[in-house]
Order: structure tokens, then sequence, then C-alpha cells
């Protein structure tokens, strides 16, 4: 793959031998550095690019963390941190000359505290783990990242994951509190608690999401919540998006927000339904699912306001979940989406980008365009209440140049994503795989700026390197300041 | 005062070097310790730049004066869900002042931020002035995005020391179509935050919840139920199955006025807000005797109205796992007492690196904080 990574650093593979015993030293049991068991490390939920690292230390204490950072920053080394490897775009992936830092053994829920409705748990814990944990005791960790049954909270800090309940529920920054993190110099902060706001900065704020470029966490405190005492799906066919989307806009514009709010193309529909027959109707140009959830009351009220606005809209089908069983079943054609990709194509691209609902029409018509124009077929699964699209583009990668293709036909949706109003990633990340798009979003003044906060937390540009910025520049270069008249204000101050 | 009304006024004012105090209508000037900063006036970007109401966003001039938004979004059936509060009741000063960039620069939020999330989690982007005098925009204009670092989070409550806020970009939501409201009466602090927190775990989706140790003549422990009027009659049911001495409050809206504005609290002390895990409240008052106080956030925040040592009201919030602003004082006592809590010092110079990358030469830092 053309992809670029930092050149390697010569010095640091030649003392790659040295590096593994200090690494042993620190942590004699979690050392990985034969070559067949470095294999399940070379890539993360992004396959088509892949590196073997350098060596892989799995630390199961924070004081073993932060004595891995602090010698490899001594020491030059970059670092990777790594959750369950399930990103998506690239986030873990590993470097030639960098230290693979696995985070699976922290994996103990520490503290559940009822009263205050929070847990405390390792960055390796699964997120459904912690749903898993507290569900008797009428609780549940809100986000819900697909990939929720393998996805660690420690990654999901790193990626700020969203789910399909997050219009109403909030990504992972809306619903963690707090944080103990170690920096690339092996300092171990507490960012945030169990209160409700952190104090000074909101360093928390800007460390989810950061990608593993700002620190390694070590422990995280999430909020929970009541589980909804009842949840309700419908499930609404249209004979055109223009319709579906109509839809959607008057059921927020009514007032209300889903729990989740999906929207399918014929494509899609037909593709999912051929996979799990979950009854979709086949004749509809565009599928919504609508799950209300709440107290009982207030879902039958909303079912009956949501079905209204439907028919009002010219929907051709409507039905109701009659029970959860059935709700599910609504749900397993669109859970089953990427795995129906892959029935009926080799492979499949996800792309992940967010626009302004209102220019759906036009942005699934341009796509089409797209696809003829690339000559790979396209199926469109979309987080409709929030404007996050998720095209599923199907290639062949064993025909030459298809994978080219099809990365670049997904460059050209995300452009345009960009082009409408939107986002290059409403929840995968930018990782390795949208880096070199970020110009298309941010001039490099707006990117110097976020740069800038990188060497704040670490100024050798050590902490997983090569990831979220299109050109890592040495902190130094972006730190001049401008200077006016040949005089600092506040020229007492020190300046290094 | 600098009245910059274009960006490009704004980069040059900063360029010409600090120190330099940003403002936008005033009402939160009597917190921090004066400063002799110039200040900018930041109320010529003002306006509403993108309002599409089934998108949730709205994009709008940060001098714009809040009351302005409010009632933009209120037309819509919408909301700043955060629940901001103009500082005018708490401070003085005529109602009405305060701008939308000032409220996300502070980051405030009213009693709903138990339930619908802090300012911080409804700043979907912005554009600004650095403090190296260079225009930037970071986040987005859509309700979901997770491109580049989440600047807008860590702008949102840095007061004004990161860079100059002109335009922001908010999620907005719908406006709840009723509100309800249930008291407990007589409760002391530990059996009210006992209370809050039991209904905050059921599944009744308390919006609000809130304990006066003195409303109309006894203790009121609050809890408000916002929705559609089905689902409200419907909770308001469920809770009074879970909590039987549970009574309807016609008239809730005052009460709420009241613990938003902290207004059952003598003017005459002064006024803290403490952030500590819910049920260290009653513990945080009861280490400071003689002081007069509110619960709101279910006891996450407490209003402390009291002439104790600031040491001993730091300690205290410390020790209860939280932290304490100075939100009123004297001149006097604001010019010898930090405003912010003082951070642990890793955090602390941790702190001023990132203060730093953004104001390198320390143009908005104004000894205000």
């Amino acid at each position: 793959m053309a992809l670029c990574m930092p050149e390697p650093d010569a010095g640091v593979l030649a003392r790659r031998g040295a590096i593994v015993a200090a690494l042993r030293r620190i942590v004699p049991d979690g050392v990985i550095d034969d070559g067949d068991c470095l294999a399940p490390y070379e890539c993360d939920g992004l396959t088509a690019y892949r590196q073997r690292p350098m060596v892989v230390v799995l630390p199961e204490t924070t004081a073993q963390v932060a004595a891995v950072l602090a010698w490899c920053q001594a020491n030059g080394v970059k670092v990777v941190p790594r959750g369950a490897g399930t990103s998506l775009s690239g986030g873990a992936l590993p470097l030639v000359d960098g230290v693979l830092l696995g985070m699976a053994r922290f994996n103990r829920i520490l503290e559940v505290d009822y009263p205050e409705r929070v847990a405390v748990v390792q960055p390796g814990v699964t997120n459904l783990a912690i749903t898993r944990a507290v569900e008797d005791a009428g609780l549940y960790y809100a986000p819900d990242p697909s990939s929720q049954i393998a996805c660690t909270i420690g990654g999901n800090v790193a990626e700020n994951s969203g789910g399909v309940h997050c219009l109403k529920y909030g990504l992972t920054s809306n619903n963690v509190l707090g944080v103990e993190l170690v920096t690339m110099e092996g300092e171990v902060l507490r960012l945030g608690g169990k209160g409700l706001e952190p104090q000074g900065l909101d360093l928390l704020g800007v460390v989810v999401g950061s990608e593993g470029l700002l620190g390694v966490v070590t422990e995280v405190t999430v909020r929970l919540l009541p589980k909804p005492e009842t949840a309700k799906a419908l499930l609404i066919g249209f004979s055109n998006v223009e319709s579906a989307g109509q839809c959607v806009a008057e059921v927020i514009g009514a007032g209300i927000i889903p729990a989740g709010m999906e929207m399918m193309d014929r494509e899609a529909v037909h593709a999912a339904e051929a996979f799990v027959g979950a009854g979709y109707p086949l004749d509809v140009e565009a599928l919504l699912i609508v799950e209300l959830d709440g107290p009982e009351a207030e879902c039958v009220h909303l079912v009956g306001e949501v079905e209204r606005i439907a028919r009002a809209n010219g929907a051709v089908s409507v039905r109701a979940s009659r029970d959860d069983a059935e709700r599910a079943v609504f749900w397993a054609g669109r859970k089953a989406a990427f795995p129906a990709a892959g029935r009926i194509s080799p492979d499949y691209y996800c792309m992940d980008g967010t626009i302004p609902r209102r220019r759906l029409p036009e942005v699934l018509r341009r796509m089409k365009e797209l696809s003829a124009q690339f000559g790979l077929g396209v199926i469109n699964v979309f987080h409709a209440g929030d404007g996050n699209l998720h095209p599923l583009i199907l290639y062949d990668a064993n025909r030459d140049g298809e994978l080219e293709q099809a990365e670049a036909f997904g460059a050209e949706i995300l452009k345009l994503c960009v082009e409408v109003g939107g986002v290059l990633t409403g929840e995968h990340g930018v990782g390795v795989e949208k880096r070199d798009l970020m110009p298309t979003m941010f001039t490099p003044v707006d990117l110097a700026h976020q740069q800038r906060v990188k060497c704040a937390f670490d100024p050798s540009l050590l902490l997983n390197p090569g990831k979220v910025f299109p050109q890592l520049h040495r902190c130094a270069e972006l730190g001049r300041m401008h200077v006016h008249g040949g005089q600092l204000p506040h020229p007492e101050l020190p300046r290094i | 005062m600098l009245r910059p009304s274009t960006i490009g006024d704004l980069c040059e004012i900063v360029a010409d070097g600090g120190p330099l105090r940003l403002r936008g209508g005033g009402s939160k000037d009597a917190i921090g310790s004066s400063t002799e900063a110039a200040v900018v006036d930041m109320r010529g970007f003002c306006g509403v730049a993108d309002y599409d109401p089934p998108e949730l966003v709205l994009t709008v001039g940060a001098g714009t004066p809040l009351a302005e938004v409010e009632a933009l979004v209120a037309a819509e059936r919408q909301m700043l869900a955060f629940d901001p509060v103009d500082h005018a009741h708490l401070l003085g000063g005529e109602p009405g002042r305060a701008t939308i960039g000032g409220i996300i620069a502070a980051g405030v939020a009213g009693p709903a931020r138990l339930s619908r999330g802090a300012a911080r989690d409804h700043v979907l982007g912005f554009t600004a002035v650095s403090g190296r005098g260079e225009a930037f925009v970071a986040g987005a204009k859509v309700v979901k995005n997770v491109t580049g670092y989440d600047l807008p989070k860590l702008v949102t409550g840095s007061w004004g020391r990161l860079a100059a806020l002109t335009q922001v970009t908010l999620k907005v939501l719908p406006a709840p179509e009723t509100s309800g409201t249930v008291v407990l009466r007589g409760q002391d602090a530990a059996h009210a935050q006992g209370a809050m927190a039991r209904a905050m775990g059921t599944a009744a989706e308390v919006s609000a919840a809130a304990h006066l140790p003195d409303w109309d003549g006894g203790a009121v422990t609050a809890l408000r139920l916002d929705g559609f009027a089905p689902s409200v009659r419907g909770r308001i049911e469920r809770l009074k199955a879970e909590i039987p001495a549970l009574e309807v409050l016609e008239d809730g809206a005052r009460l709420w006025e009241a613990v938003r504005h902290a207004t059952t609290l003598p003017r005459s002390r002064p006024l803290w807000r403490c952030i500590v895990p819910a049920r260290q409240a009653p513990v945080l008052v009861d280490a400071l005797p003689g002081s007069d106080w509110l619960f709101d956030w279910a006891g996450g925040l407490v209003w402390l109205a009291t002439e104790a040592d600031p040491a001993l009201v730091r300690s205290a919030a410390e020790a209860a796992g939280g932290h304490a602003m100075l939100v009123r004082a004297s001149a006097v006592m604001r010019a010898a007492v930090p405003a912010l809590h003082p951070q642990p010092a890793p955090l602390a110079a941790l702190e001023e690196r990132v203060r730093r990358a953004f104001d390198p030469a320390g143009v908005f830092e104004t000894g205000r904080f």
C-alpha cells in the first residue's frame, strides 16, 4: 500500500535487541518479539494496511505503562497504543520502528458506584462488558458502537466512538467523566473524576477522540444510565429517498429525538434481506428504522406520532414492533448490513462521512454518478438522525487496481461530504485512512492549532506518529511567535 | 475599549499584543480579580449565520445576546439544552447583556445540565482568533463529527484564555412540550441527596433535581420531569410509586428560577460553586457549619454562601473529591483569592503548556484568574 508513514529510525532499528531487553526488565512476562507471534498485531480493523511492529509490550499496571513510556521517551523510541484493534481508520497501525503498547491486560472493572451511577474500569474492558456488569441493577453504558462485543472502552475513549443511539445519548465524550492518563514522559495525570465537571481547562474533552496521540489512558470513569423501561421500533418504507429524508426532518421537527433512526437504500435493503430474511419490504427505495425508547406511556404516544408523520410523507409501508423479539428482527437486517455486503462482494470498503441531512438526496445522487464513474457498486446505510453516512463500496481486491479504485472512490465521497458542509468522519476517526484528506476540511493554520495541542502533551512526537495529521511538523517549527515591533509582550516572562 | 467587528480587525488587535480581556456583555465582569488589561468588546461579532431547526444546528456570532439566541430557538420550539444562565441575576447588573460567546467561554449551564449535558456537550464548532493573532476554525457544523481534536470542548469553559471566539456552532434540541415538578418536604441534606440519587436511578428520566434547605418556610427536595404530556404524567406516577411522599408542586417554575440563580442564598456572603460527586454534597456542607447552601444537579453542584476561610472551603471541596470556584465576592477578596480552584502541579504545568500552544505570548493572560 502506498501509505507514507514516518521515516523509520535506523538507529532505533539497530538497537532492537537492547530495546526488547529494556522492555522485558519493565514487563518481564509481557514482551513479544518473535516474528510469528507479532503477526496478530500487524493491523487493526482497517486490514488494507499492515505493518509488523518492532516489538509488542503488554503491561499490566499503570506503573509499568509509565515506565515503558518514560523509557521510550528517554531513548527516542516511538510508541503505538492499541486496545482491541477494531479501529476502522488504522488508528492502531503499528510502526516498523515502534513499540506496540497493547492494553489488553487492563481488563478489570475496578468499581461500580451505584448511587453515583458511575463505573470505574480499566481501559481493556470491552464496551459491552460494562453494560453486562451493571444491567442487573437496571443500568447500562449508553454508547454502543457496532463492535461493542469486542472493542474496549480505552479504544472508545481514543476514538470518541458513537453508535446507533448517539443522537439521543451522545458519543463517548458525553459519557466519560474522568480518565487516568499517562503522558509520553511517563507522568500519571487524573483528568476529571466522578464529579460532573473537571476543574480548569477541559483537557479531558480534548483527550477523548485524540486517537492515541496525546497519552495512554489507564483508567476510565464512565457515567451509567437507567435502562429505558421500554423500546419500540418502526419499519417504514418509502418509494423515494426524498420522502424518507423529509420524514426524518419532520420527526425531529415535531420535537421527537428517537433513540435510533437508521436509513438503508434499496441496494442495502436487498442485500440485508437476502442475508438474514428480516422481512424487509423489497419494493422500496428507502427504508427507515425508527426506535423510540423511554417510559411505556411515552413510547406508545411517540410511535403514534411517528406513524402519522410517516404516512403524511407518503410511506408505502409502516410496521411497528409488537414485542422485543420483533424489534430485534427489525434491527437484524440493519446490523447485518456489513456482512451482507461481504456476501454480495468479495471485499467492501466502509466510509464514514457526516452531512447536513437536508443534502441527502443530492449526495446519494452524486454517489451513484461516482459509482458509475469508478465502475464499483455502493450500498448505503445511514444513521439518519445525525447525518452520518456509511457507504459500503463493493470491490474485489484480487482484481488488479480495484482496491486503489475503491480508495479513490471513497476519497471522492468524503470530499463530497465536506463540500456539502459535512465532515470526513462521524465516528470512525481519522487514523491513517483519512489523514491525507484533512486539508480538505482544515487550513494549515487550523491544523497547526490542533498540532500544537499535540506538542503540549508530547513535544517529541513519539506517541502514535503518522496518524491524524497529514504532516507532523516538528513542534519547534509550529512554535514560531509573532513578534511585533521587535518586542515580545511580557518581556519579564521567560520564553523557552 | 476595543470594538472589532471583523476577524481582520481582531487579528490586528491581538497581534499588537496584550494583555487583552475579552468581554461580551460584561455580565460576568465581577468574577475573578480586577485587571488593568485592555478590554476587547466582542459584541461586534453578532447575528445568526445559519439555523435550520430540523438539522438541530445553529451557527451564530459569538457576540449575539443570549436572550436573542434563546428567543430564536424558542420560536421553533427548540432550546439550548444545557440550560444557560444569565449571571446578571447572580452578580447584579442589568439582565439580558450576556452573550452566547460569553456563555460558552465560561461553560455556563443550569439545572438541566444534570440530564442533558454541559455547554461543552453542545458546542459543535467555532471560529476564533487565537493568541497568535491567527483566525482558525475547529469542529464543524454537523451534529456528529470526530474529525481532528475536539477543540470545541477545550475552548468551552476556558474563560477566554485560549482564543477569542467570533462564531459558535451549537447543537440545539427540541424543547419539552411540558414540565412537571414533584417535591419531598422536610428532608435533611443527607436524606435529600439519597432521595435524589434514588430518583435519578429510576427510568423516570428526571431532568433536574435540587434541594433547598429553606423554600417557603421549609426544606424542599425537588425533581423536574420534562417531555410530552402523557409521558410526564406517567413518569410522575412512576416516581410516586417509588417515593410515596412525593407531592406535585404547582408553581415549579418559580422554584427552578431560584435554583438556577441561587436566589435563596444571602447576597452579603461570598458565593462558591462547588462541584463534587453527588454523594459528597452533604459531607461538604457538614464540614462548613454556619454556611448557607443549596444543592443542584442532585448534589453534584453545591452553591455555598459562606464566610468560612477560602482555604477551608477549598480543602473541604477537595476532601469531598471535588473543587470550588469563587463566583461572588468583594473586590478585595477577589484580588486575594483566585476564582478558579488551583490545580495539582503536574496538571497545572500541562494546562500552562496547552494555554501557551494557543497564546504563546500571554496576550489573553490578564491576571484575572
